[in-house]
């Protein structure tokens, strides 16, 4: 099956910096794809040379088939939402929404039509006098969105466009996006910074850094396994436990000697190697008490900070000499000094090579 | 200071009503010294000079102020004199004219200018220099380039182009035009430097959006960035129009209000009659009318951008 | 319009045989290339044509001069009416040329621009840090005020100086200039004043500072910005007048600007254009060389200067 976006050896330089570097990305049709990483890591200029906004160095783009490397963004069959909105800001939002379709000489009835089914969609109708000044954020959001839609293209490019609203109405447009995009089944490009957006949102995410896609793969893989140490730190809130240390024979050394077993884990090889380390482990995977006993490998640790967070509790302590957190449920008591057990089984953490930080 | 003396005040017992004026008099005492100057010239220039122009315009001063109240005279006179009255119409269609070119030169240059092209800081540099020379500079340069055997038109004329003129200076019904290539000269880079800070303040993305959707270069300035500019558009018409009816150094520079009097501005009319014309009676009511008329024009915009509440441009 | 934003349409697509690959083909001279350079270059024209003409005629000699052509070259540079135009042209009564008029546009300008700039700060320092009741009043009607056109104020003015016995003296045009300065310069201060953080002046005075203390050792010393707008704006506008200076100053200390129109207007017998063109030249001098020295300080000055409220 053709795929929707098809991107080829693609670079871009500005001056002596390059942004891009031989990229290669091919995205489904009707897939929700998230571009994933830190300010400057290359995300949206990549939307950007998806769109046609930006002039790439080298490289090919096809949308649906056709090369539109050379292409005008109207002529790419694409729609954009920005993370400013981008209203134009002395139009009521039915104009906003129909004033590419004037342009372009379309019909008035043709454009009524689309207007309305938009408006309908995405519950602006009584919006449709207004002007952008009169919206919420939320709706202007909406309006955004209204204005790719009525374009009734193929696929949609989103620049982080709920990087400006605040937290709740942050989570309520993200599940409509995703109401949207089981309604519409549409391809859909999105580019965030915050990786929460990303998981729920996503298909598959493609993590960049430096202009460099990292890993591209569903939310659960990127997840649970993260292919370089890079990854595995971005992912995940409050973020994954490290320790370094070295592989040797069936274990892992900490700095400060812990010997940690690491038969369990499914090395890519197939088998461990002796070589400089890290070990990474989620706080979720980290067991308190009762539940540390079924694990291959356990020790004694001392609170140092307990954070509750009403849904449950992080706590801090020390391994190996290393800060670590780890969850427990809130209903345990837990006092900072309080000497505890805990466990953890390394199947369900992350081994990284110290040099090349790849997943070992 | 003037806090401490207050506590003093208070702390000496004093009873309430003169303990209070004494406190809101001393209060901030400083900065209403320092203040002084302002207050003085708002008191008496601003508020005490026009009042007393005003006054004096409806007596019967001729070579120095008299205290005898003649009405209206003065303004019947006024009205009555060609002189004046084509000052009036000369004002009115030089500035409908500035403030038409100035605007739309001003806009075009600028969307030029926003087109990232190179040397724009030499451009820059070229449309914006005339606006810091005087006027006089201005008008006495202009008056050389339009000297009908001299100026452009002999040497075209000497170069073999019998057909070219170029005499308006010269041309009673033409000068008012002359008066506008060398107003236009100095006052256009200025309006060109506006209205590209305007331009420039328009949000990226609202071209990427345009661009996304399909709208031409041309069609998004005159139907998304145009309407945006309100606020510089407002400015600039403001700043030109009172430019204009201050209009007096160019005139006087580059035409002396000639041939005849078919150059002469209200400014002129003023400063002619309260010093040289022995009849200031005309003159002060030739200076109120002049600031009748930018009453006119002020009020509806003050209230435009004060008075609507919640209207923000 | 920015760096994304490429122009739009004009642009060749993929022919049959050519399989598109990399940053678009963007010819070098596209229509609209064309246009906008034309455009702005027959404008650039225009603005430099007169600055040509004064140069190049006040090089001339009058015989070069009569022969008709503005466009001409001098066939040598002759300083003649340079000399001229400094030292012995007639202004009137007098032919001592513009230099005096020189020194009196300094004598007008540095004053004026040092008291009016002061003045402005403090009034700017007082209404953003030291409010009192109606001080807002006072900065309304001092704007107001400075739309009303010179010729309202002007008789009374004279009147006013001639009763404080400066009317005709120095003194009379720098407090005409402070005055009608004031209104744009408090503007200013104003602003800039009201965009510093609040903390800082809080601080100083928790730290027992009174007022002009606070002025002069924590405002004025991170003004220095605003100070050179200010600067640039008022020397250009002093220097430029015309009105004040003919109304105010005095025969003895008529500015440039006057002497320059004396100069070429009031001329007997034959004019002598080499000679005027030189005066001009002289005259716009000085505020050319502060335009092209401070560029882009210059035009902030002029566009703060229509930065309202």
């Amino acid at each position: 099956m053709q795929s929707s976006v098809s991107i080829r050896d693609l670079s871009l330089n500005f001056g002596a910096v390059k942004v891009l570097e031989h990229l290669d990305l091919e995205i489904a049709q009707g897939e929700f794809i998230v571009l994933l990483g830190p300010s400057g890591c290359g995300k949206s200029t990549l939307l950007n040379c998806i769109a046609g906004l930006l002039d790439v160095s080298d490289g090919q783009i096809f949308i649906n088939g056709k090369n539109v490397t050379w292409e005008e963004p109207k002529d790419r069959g694409i729609g954009m939402v920005f993370q400013s909105y981008a209203l134009y800001p002395q139009m009521s939002v039915e104009k906003n929404l129909s004033f590419g379709l004037r342009v372009a000489g379309m019909a008035k009835e043709e454009i009524t039509q689309r207007v309305k089914r938009a408006a309908e969609i995405l519950q602006i109708e009584p919006l449709l006098n207004r002007k952008p000044a009169n919206l919420s954020g939320g709706q202007r959001q909406r309006v955004a969105i209204g204005r790719a839609l009525v374009r009734d293209v193929d696929v949609f490019l989103f620049d982080e466009p709920l990087s400006n609203l605040d937290a709740k109405l942050r989570s309520d447009l993200r599940v409509e996006i995703k109401r949207l995009h089981q309604r519409l089944k549409n391809t859909m490009i999105y580019v965030t910074h915050d990786q929460i957006e990303a998981l729920t949102l996503a298909d598959r995410i493609a993590i960049m850094k430096n202009g460099v896609i990292q890993q591209l793969a569903d939310p659960h893989t990127i997840y649970n396994r993260p292919t370089n140490l890079y990854v595995a730190g971005f992912i995940g809130s409050p973020s994954m436990n490290f320790l370094e240390g070295a592989l040797k024979g069936g274990n892992f050394i900490a700095s400060d000697g812990t010997s940690i077993p690491v038969g369990s884990y499914e090395f890519l090889a197939g088998r461990s190697t002796d070589a400089k380390a890290v070990l990474g482990i989620r706080p979720e995977h980290i067991f308190l008490g009762e539940a540390a006993h079924a694990m291959p490998f356990r020790t004694d640790v001392e609170i140092e900070i307990v954070e509750p967070m009403g849904s449950e509790t992080l706590a801090w302590t020390r391994l190996a000499g290393i800060p670590i957190t780890f969850r427990c449920s809130s209903d345990i008591p837990l006092r900072v000094g309080d000497k505890v057990n805990i466990g953890f089984d390394v199947a369900r953490g992350s081994i990284f090579d110290a040099e090349s930080t790849d997943r070992l | 200071m003037a806090d401490t003396a207050v506590h003093a005040g208070e702390g000496a017992g004093t009873v309430v009503r003169p303990g209070f004026l004494k406190k809101t008099f001393l209060h901030n005492l400083p900065a209403k010294i320092a203040a002084v100057p302002m207050m003085a010239t708002v008191l008496i220039v601003f508020v005490g000079c026009t009042l007393w122009t005003i006054y004096y315009s409806f007596t019967n001063s001729k070579l120095l102020p008299t205290g005898k109240f003649v009405g209206f005279d003065q303004y019947e006179r006024l009205f009555a004199t060609s002189r004046w009255n084509i000052s009036v119409t000369n004002l009115i269609s030089y500035g409908i004219m500035s403030l038409v070119f100035t605007l739309v030169l001003g806009f075009l240059l600028a969307v030029l200018m926003d087109q990232k092209i190179r040397f724009e800081s030499a451009f820059r540099t070229i449309m914006l220099y005339p606006f810091a020379l005087s006027f006089i500079v201005t008008g006495l340069v202009w008056q050389w380039i339009m000297n009908p055997t001299l100026g452009l038109q002999g040497t075209m004329r000497n170069l073999g182009f019998e057909w070219f003129t170029f005499d308006w200076i010269t041309n009673s019904r033409m000068v008012l035009f002359a008066l506008l290539i060398a107003g236009l000269w100095q006052g256009v880079g200025f309006c060109m430097v506006l209205m590209l800070a305007g331009l420039r303040g328009v949000d990226e993305e609202i071209w990427k959006a345009a661009r996304v959707d399909g709208i031409p270069t041309w069609r998004t300035y005159v139907s998304v960035v145009l309407p945006m500019m309100r606020g510089v558009l407002i400015t600039a018409l403001v700043l030109i129009g009172s430019g204009i009816v201050r209009l007096y150094d160019l005139v006087v520079a580059l035409t002396n209000g000639g041939p005849g009097i078919s150059s002469e501005v209200p400014a002129k009319y003023v400063y002619n009659y309260m010093f040289s014309g022995g009849n200031i009676g005309q003159g002060l009511a030739a200076a109120t009318m002049m600031l009748v008329s930018v009453l006119i024009i002020m009020i509806p915009w003050v209230y435009l951008e004060f008075g609507g509440k919640g209207r923000r441009s | 319009m920015s760096q994304t934003a490429t122009t739009a349409g004009s642009l060749p697509h993929a022919g049959a045989g050519i399989e598109p690959r990399g940053p678009r083909p963007k010819p070098f001279f596209t229509p609209k290339k064309i246009i906008i350079y034309s455009v702005l270059v027959l404008f650039s024209f225009y603005f430099l044509f007169p600055l040509y003409v004064m140069v190049v005629t006040s090089f001339k000699t009058m015989p070069e001069i009569r022969f008709g052509n503005i466009f001409a070259l001098p066939s040598q540079v002759n300083f003649d009416a340079w000399i001229k135009a400094w030292t012995s042209a007639c202004t009137g009564l007098t032919c001592e040329g513009l230099s005096p008029g020189f020194w009196n546009s300094v004598k007008i300008t540095i004053p004026s621009t040092i008291v009016s700039i002061f003045i402005a700060a403090v009034n700017g320092y007082a209404l953003v840090n030291w409010r009192f009741k109606g001080s807002e009043v006072f900065f309304a009607i001092l704007i107001f005020g400075s739309f009303i056109p010179y010729q309202v104020f002007l008789y009374p003015l004279v009147m006013i100086t001639r009763q404080l016995g400066i009317f005709g003296t120095l003194q009379a045009v720098i407090v005409v200039h402070t005055i009608f300065g004031m209104p744009i310069l408090t503007l200013l201060f104003r602003n800039y004043f009201a965009s510093l953080p609040q903390e800082l002046f809080k601080a100083a005075r928790v730290d027992g500072a009174g007022f002009w203390r606070i002025f002069f050792e924590i405002m004025l010393p991170m003004s220095l910005p605003i100070f050179v707008v200010a600067l640039i704006l008022q020397v250009t506008g002093i220097w430029n007048d015309f009105l004040f200076g003919v109304v105010f100053a005095g025969t003895q200390n008529y500015p440039m600007t006057v002497q320059l129109n004396n100069i070429v207007n009031s001329a007997q017998g034959t004019p002598e254009y080499n000679v005027n063109m030189a005066a001009t030249v002289l005259t716009g001098l000085v505020p050319l060389i502060i335009y092209f020295v401070s560029g882009k300080l210059f035009v902030r000055g002029v566009a703060a200067g229509a930065v309202k409220g």
